[in-house]
């Protein structure tokens, strides 16, 4: 690990991508521990509910919940082969949990890591052991509560060799919390022959600040899913998970955003095909209301018969904001197939008209076809529950009528 | 019998082009007409202008739908009106499926969707709105959206084209109920784009019209103006 003067110089350093955010900005503290043991009667239930938590935890294998800094809720009992505690409680009960703490991420990357590394930020960790198949999603919720406060969690997830886990993060801002910035420093962990499917929904203030930093390391034969979901409106969010992968595993990232006016989004993802026969899938789909939204993909293929597609498609419905595509793809060998496409542009003149003649208004088609847009983008991969909450979500979205 | 459509002197240009020079055309209540004309002729242009599709645009006349002006009408309130359309090549629709769009342009969504299976088309509810679909199940999923939504003019623009031999039945029985009561009284009237005539042994056709370069050059019996143009095609 780097020492701490190199890591207090990264506190300066601009992340590559996004607006730069002034951590000065943000000076109160919150640090206070608010507990919460009943998830159902708790004044936080709406806020989760907002991003895909289901209080009653049906059908779900656990819930782990960060308010601020602190960890409020950790589900007690949890299947077999399934540990859930805070990042605190495993460096503690693993001497150091060497293997895996800031192994898959530089603290120097960024400020926002920077900062994360050297306050300790605590977290949620989360491991599979060998063996295991996690029979429902896990969820995890992460809620701003202080305004002028920076939450800057280090989650850490391991999925070991055989196992399997589905992963549902949502994270969410309190009203009175609107000017706050999310950090949320991520490391995965997947193993041979294992399958992680990991869905991110978001949803924040006008002016929340939001900085999550993943990246996960895929071992051998391995599936790794990443989906992430923001449908409302945000201050300045940035995000662009790294995955790097063994022989013969794949990464799937399905995003789905929506730019409304004055937010500022720059999403996508990257992954680095390392291993002989890796496969990478990114989709990105999103609507600009008149807000700036920027979609990037980025493969890089460094082994034989590695192979990937991507995909940023987005729809402006509003004059006023931007939108920005950038597809890269980089090879270092011959033996490799990576595509990409990419499309920018209103909804398509024929197609609206088309549901026209069935007698739905221009609004009416405009809306239909922007949902199924949107919907269509994450039909794979995502938890069958949450898939049903999403449509909701998309129906309730005020995009065309 | 009154005037269901009535189209007078209508000129239409397309991609900068005029393509409709001057069409006079009409379709009684009850009645169902056809219309030959070689390739490019300006058929499907004419259909185009009556559902009122923005890739065309009226230079001069008028279209009058039940009475009312509808020229300068948008494309739903004809619809709205009583207006049908089966499109030769739609477009695909992605992210909307089949059985979505269907519940939302009728009035009884789970009367329409039962029949689905009726049209072979039970397995495609699911699926979006022409993705992936063979000629037939195109015919087949307009003819099924059409019977949702229950129009007074149904405007076909080659039923039979890209079909196969036992689909063109099933697509000539639908379009015979769309048109037509148990007892074979009339339900709705039809203007029909065809080139071989096959549709005609289902719908009874009253009426036929020849276009050639974007005006209606002959008029009369379907059959008898089917008989001349296989026999001297569609001449000089």
């Amino acid at each position: 690990m780097p020492n701490s003067e190199t890591v207090k110089e990264a506190l300066k350093k601009q992340a590559a991508y996004g607006q730069d955010i002034d951590l000065e900005h943000y000076e109160e503290r919150a640090d206070e521990q608010i507990k919460v043991d009943d998830l159902e009667n708790s004044d936080y239930k709406r806020y989760m509910e907002n991003v895909g938590i289901v209080a009653d935890e049906m059908d779900r294998s656990g819930t782990l919940m960060f308010i601020d800094n602190k960890p409020s809720h950790c589900s007690p009992k949890v299947q077999e082969g399934l540990e859930m505690m805070s990042t605190a409680e495993a460096v503690k009960k693993y001497d150091g949990l060497t293997d895996y703490y800031w192994k898959a991420m530089d603290p120097t990357k960024d400020k926002y890591t920077a900062k994360t590394y050297l306050e300790d930020g605590d977290g949620y960790f989360i491991r599979v052991k060998s063996g295991y198949h996690i029979k429902y999603p896990v969820q995890t919720c992460m809620l701003l509560n202080k305004n002028k406060s920076i939450q800057n969690l280090h989650n850490i997830i391991i999925v070991e060799d055989n196992a399997s886990l589905e992963m549902i993060t949502g994270c969410s801002t309190a009203h009175h919390a609107n000017d706050a910035l999310h950090v949320g420093v991520s490391e995965i962990y997947i193993g041979d022959n294992s399958n992680l499917t990991f869905s991110m929904i978001h949803s924040w203030g006008k002016q929340t600040g939001v900085r999550p930093r993943t990246n996960c390391i895929v071992g051998k034969n391995s599936n790794y899913t990443n989906n992430y979901v923001i449908l409302n409106p945000v201050g300045t969010l940035q995000s662009f998970p790294v995955a790097t992968l063994g022989d013969n595993s794949s990464a799937t990232y399905n995003t789905m955003c929506i730019a409304h006016e004055s937010s500022d989004i720059d999403t996508g993802g990257m992954v680095n095909l390392n291993g002989r026969k890796s496969r990478a899938e990114i989709m990105s789909r999103s609507i600009s209301m008149g807000g700036k939204m920027c979609a990037r993909g980025r493969m890089v293929g460094n082994a034989p018969e590695a192979k990937g597609h991507l995909e940023c498609r987005s729809i402006i419905l509003k004059d006023g904001g931007t939108t920005l595509a950038i597809p890269e793809l980089e090879a270092h060998i011959a033996d490799v197939e990576m595509t990409h496409e990419a499309a920018v542009g209103k909804v398509a003149r024929d197609q609206i008209e088309y549901i026209m003649s069935r007698g739905l208004s221009e609004d009416e088609a405009v809306s239909m076809i922007v949902k199924g847009f949107l919907s269509g983008g994450t039909i794979n991969g995502l938890p069958p529950e949450l898939k049903k909450e999403l449509d909701e979500a998309i129906a309730a979205a005020n995009v065309g009528d | 019998m009154t005037d269901m459509l009535k189209i007078a002197d209508l000129h239409v240009e397309a991609g900068g082009r005029e393509i409709l020079k001057g069409v006079d055309l009409t379709v009684k209540e009850g009645e169902n007409s056809v219309l030959f004309g070689p390739n490019g002729s300006g058929k499907s242009t004419l259909l185009a202008s009556i559902m009122g599709y923005s890739t065309i645009t009226v230079t001069q006349g008028r279209i009058l739908f039940k009475g009312t002006d509808i020229t300068e009408l948008p494309v739903d309130e004809r619809a709205k009106l009583g207006i049908g359309m089966m499109m030769q090549r739609p477009p695909n629709i992605f992210g909307v499926k089949l059985g979505e769009l269907i519940k939302a342009s009728s009035d009884d969504a789970d009367a329409a969707l039962s029949q689905a299976d009726k049209f072979n088309m039970d397995r495609f509810l699911d699926r979006e709105v022409n993705v992936g679909f063979s000629g037939g199940e195109i015919k087949r999923s307009e003819l099924l959206q059409l019977t949702a939504q229950k129009p007074d003019l149904i405007l076909l623009d080659e039923p039979e084209s890209g079909v196969d031999l036992e689909s063109i039945d099933l697509i000539g029985r639908k379009v015979r109920e769309l048109l037509f009561n148990d007892d074979g009284t009339n339900k709705a009237s039809s203007l029909v784009i065809t080139h071989t005539g096959q549709i005609m042994d289902y719908i009874n056709a009253d009426h036929g019209y020849v276009m050639r370069n974007g005006v209606i050059e002959r008029e009369g019996n379907p059959m008898d103006l089917l008989k001349e143009i296989r026999e001297k095609g569609y001449g000089e």
